[in-house]
């Protein structure tokens, strides 16, 4: 079986974000950039499918700016086998990012794509749906549990009212939550081997898809600040607060 | 113009969310279809017909749509897709889990989780956990937009007599298979639409201490929420996550115990009416958005709220 990762760099998730002066976005100068996190859940789940013996090839893929290839380093790190970067500067929509992958599962064949339930920066949550689509491929999102029964895939489900359980055929696209399982660290002989294994570059002209976006971004805004709250000295004076200010109780 | 809005039921009857779809999809364009996919539905579709905001009412019905696998669903949507404008839903994890599905035969830039109109082809968008608000314009022909349910209004449920038509249903998706669901019920108003949500972090220690905040929502008729660590170490089930990649919650009042105030966390809770921290560190960055701060152990101050709370005789429903 093989395996293809999508992996996407984001703004750190511990960064405090700032919106731009001029509302033309958020600042991304001098900010850490890191794996979107379920990206590695998906990378983690990946290779404990290979070392199980179920899967024989992990290929990861990003798609982005010239330093998106770090996320594709890392995942070669933790054990993916070669990587794929697609070139495109700027922003780049779910939708885009859907039909460059298809061009690459259109090569490469994969058995299983698993990508992140949602980025952690434009929080859309579409990409994979959005790719199972265009490969008319079964789809189980929010991923928090995986078993591989020869041909098909029962997936646990994470949905607002609890667990479902689906059971899916080969080829098919897994995004996977926070809960799938405990990414692990690459150990530094891993990543100086890392920096052998192959990446292939690529750019999104080369592959046929017009990225432009469909969506314009108007103006980017602080969302309306909370005004300072006050500390109670005790529970009683809480209550009273409660009841008496903010008339909720 | 015309808008489709795709109605989330359980085959009995309409999520409450649904009603809040309702008034988005209206502020879009007055003439707002619903369209009910479903099994043995006939009761969604007289209750969505009641809604005064819905102008027509469209069933699906076959028995593989009982359980709304996305594969199933869309090729039923898309077929239908002509006739509208705009394609509207719930972003919540029925919403998420179809549109972009929707989207993406559709060959439309999808417009995630909006938290307001401001006009048929503007929107505005909460991104980086709610860090900023961007103001964004489709300017595909046809648009499919999912909203975030507690930003809008629930519309007038009855009222309505929009006339129900049945439309064809399309193939069945053979490669997915719906297995089981587990549902926790609860008699319990619903996170995400309850007015008071009481919710317990890290500092619960573990899941039996969780009957601290449980006797505090039965008493105030709460509901229960949780971190993300909470759930991840086991002390409750994941339908109670609040937060970036749990449920976005706008109750009158949240309180939240032993919960630190990550971003990721107050993503999920910081639109609330008024907060409350319970948290024995002064520091801790939940104090930051909260309304009222109590520096306090919680395993003494939650007795204490209860009890004090019995002192009470008016507690409203
Ligand atoms: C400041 C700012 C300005 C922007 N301006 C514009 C603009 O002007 N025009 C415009 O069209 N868009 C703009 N965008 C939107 C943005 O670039 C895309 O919408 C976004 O990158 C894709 O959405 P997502 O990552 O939230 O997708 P999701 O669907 O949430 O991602 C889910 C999963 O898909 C995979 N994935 C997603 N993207 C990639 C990738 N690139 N490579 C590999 N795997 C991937 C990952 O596994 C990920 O976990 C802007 C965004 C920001 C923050
Ligand atoms: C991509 C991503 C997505 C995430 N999504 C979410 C999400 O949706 N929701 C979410 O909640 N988190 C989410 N997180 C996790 C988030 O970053 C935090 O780790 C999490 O919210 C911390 O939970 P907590 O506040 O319960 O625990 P902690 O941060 O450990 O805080 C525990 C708090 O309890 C207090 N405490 C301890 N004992 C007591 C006591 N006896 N009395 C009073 N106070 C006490 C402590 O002072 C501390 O402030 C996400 C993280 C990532 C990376």
């Amino acid at each position: 079986m093989k395996i293809l990762v999508a992996v996407k760099r984001v703004i750190d998730y511990n960064v405090q974000v700032r919106v731009k002066d001029d509302g033309s976005g958020v600042v991304t100068e001098n900010v850490k950039m890191s794996t979107n996190p379920p990206d590695d859940n998906a990378i983690e789940e990946a290779v404990k499918i290979k070392e199980s013996g179920k899967a024989k090839e992990i290929v990861a893929i990003t798609v982005g700016e010239e330093k998106a290839q770090e996320t594709v380093r890392k995942a070669l790190a933790v054990g993916a086998d070669r990587g794929i970067h697609v070139k495109v500067g700027g922003a780049i929509e779910p939708l885009a990012v859907s039909k460059i992958l298809k061009k690459i599962v259109d090569k490469e064949k994969p058995d299983l794509v698993f990508m992140g339930k949602q980025a952690i920066d434009d929080d859309c949550n579409q990409t994979g749906q959005m790719l199972s689509a265009l490969l008319n491929w079964p789809q189980a999102t929010f991923a928090s549990k995986i078993e591989i029964k020869d041909r098909k895939l029962e997936v646990i489900r994470e949905i607002d009212e609890g667990l479902e359980t689906i059971e899916i055929n080969t080829p098919a696209i897994v995004t996977c939550d926070l809960r799938l399982n405990e990414p692990r660290y690459a150990s530094l002989p891993n990543i100086m081997k890392a920096k052998k294994k192959p990446i292939e570059q690529l750019n999104a002209s080369d592959l046929g898809v017009d990225v432009s976006p469909k969506i314009q971004q108007l103006k980017v805004e602080e969302p309306p600040k909370r005004k300072a709250g006050i500390k109670v000295s005790s529970v009683a004076e809480l209550v009273q607060k409660l009841k008496n200010e903010a008339k909720v109780i | 113009m015309s808008v489709l809005l795709i109605a989330e039921h359980n085959n009995k009857e309409l999520k409450a969310f649904t009603l809040n779809a309702v008034t988005a999809a209206s502020q879009i364009d007055s003439d707002v279809h619903a369209l009910v996919i479903g099994n043995n539905c006939a009761e969604v579709a007289q209750a969505a017909s009641e809604l005064p905001l819905v102008k027509k009412v469209l069933t699906v019905e076959a028995a593989y749509y009982a359980n709304f696998i996305a594969e199933n669903f869309a090729p039923v949507v898309t077929k239908l897709a002509g006739n509208y404008t705009h394609i509207v839903c719930s972003a919540n994890t029925f919403g998420k889990n179809l549109m972009p599905r929707i989207a993406a035969k559709l060959d439309t830039s999808q417009v995630s989780d909006i938290i307001k109109v401001v006009s048929a082809d503007t929107f505005v968008r909460p991104i980086y956990a709610g860090n900023a608000f961007a103001t964004v314009k489709s300017t595909d022909e046809k648009k499919c937009v999912t909203i975030r349910p507690t930003s809008f209004d629930p519309c007038d449920s009855s009222g309505g007599s929009a006339p129900i038509e049945s439309a064809d249903a399309g193939e069945e998706f053979s490669l997915t298979k719906f297995v089981k669901r587990e549902e926790i019920k609860s008699d319990r108003p619903e996170l995400g639409t309850a007015r008071i949500v009481i919710s317990g972090g890290r500092g619960m220690q573990n899941g039996d201490n969780f009957k601290l905040i449980t006797a505090i929502a039965d008493k105030l008729n709460a509901a229960i929420g949780a971190s993300r660590a909470a759930v991840d170490a086991g002390y409750i089930s994941n339908d109670h996550q609040v937060g970036q990649t749990g449920k976005v919650v706008v109750p009158d009042l949240y309180i939240a115990v032993g919960i630190s105030g990550a971003i990721q966390h107050l993503a999920g809770m910081k639109e609330s009416k008024i907060i409350v921290a319970i948290n024995k560190d002064g520091e801790a960055p939940i104090f930051s958005v909260a309304d009222y701060g109590l520096e306090a152990d919680l395993f003494e101050a939650l007795p204490q709220f209860l009890e004090e709370l019995n002192k009470l005789n008016t507690i409203q429903k």
